[in-house]
């Protein structure tokens, strides 16, 4: 299936590109999502953190996306 | 939700402008927290900030530190502001004003409040120093 990431902070700097659409198996999890990323993209591996929004919430690893859903890399936050 | 007000914004913050929403006849302390724009971080001059937020989620996640500190504590009113965009040295990051009848709660709503924002709104800062830029906390 195919799904929709949207990157913010420094995941924008790793994947060269604010979205981009990935090919993933059917009923994968965040966390195949976040293998998928680290391992297409080594620089994810060297974060502090990863977390993955879905729904506009955090998701924890076994959250099974559907398709065409969008999900939102999460780096490390910074506000204040 | 008149006792809430969580705000996103592209202009500058004014802390007086926080600080007249939560005031209450029913409170005697304010406590309001301003974080601004510090030129030294571990010894690199900053020369301005870049705040960018993922502002749906953002505002979700400030808003459930807001209802929380009016379940935990006696707190009547709170007001986050915080800023998106570019930032120059000394500008206004973000501000929290909490409002409770006493000044210990107020203080301890308020901390509570800007410790748990750091943790988990997206938003996301970037440093740009005179030799470079870096996404603030990004590595460990």
């Amino acid at each position: 299936m195919n799904i929709k990431i949207v990157a913010f902070g420094i995941a924008t700097d790793i994947l060269k590109a604010r979205e981009l659409e990935i090919n993933i198996k059917d009923g994968a999890t965040v966390e195949d999502v976040k293998h998928y990323l680290k391992a297409t993209y080594p620089p994810f591996e060297k974060l502090a953190s990863l977390s993955l929004a879905v729904g506009e919430e955090y998701r924890a690893d076994d959250y099974i996306i559907t398709k065409n859903q969008e999900v939102v890399i999460i780096p490390p936050v910074a506000g204040g | 939700m008149k006792n809430i007000d969580i705000q996103l914004l592209e202009r500058n913050l004014d802390s007086a402008e926080a600080e007249a929403f939560v005031t209450n006849e029913n409170c005697g302390g304010i406590v309001t927290f301003v974080g601004t724009v510090r030129k030294f971080t571990k010894g690199k001059e900053v020369q301005r900030l870049e705040f960018e937020a993922y502002e749906p989620m953002a505002i979700k996640e400030m808003t459930k530190i807001a209802n929380q500190i009016l379940e935990k504590y006696p707190a009547f009113r709170i007001a986050i502001h915080h800023r998106v965009g570019i930032l120059p040295l000394k500008g206004i990051a973000v501000v929290i004003s909490v409002a409770c009848p006493h000044r210990k709660d107020a203080f301890a709503a308020c901390q509570f409040a800007i410790d748990t924002l750091k943790e988990t709104v997206p938003i996301w800062k970037k440093e740009i120093f005179t030799d470079g830029e870096v996404w603030v906390a990004a590595h460990p």
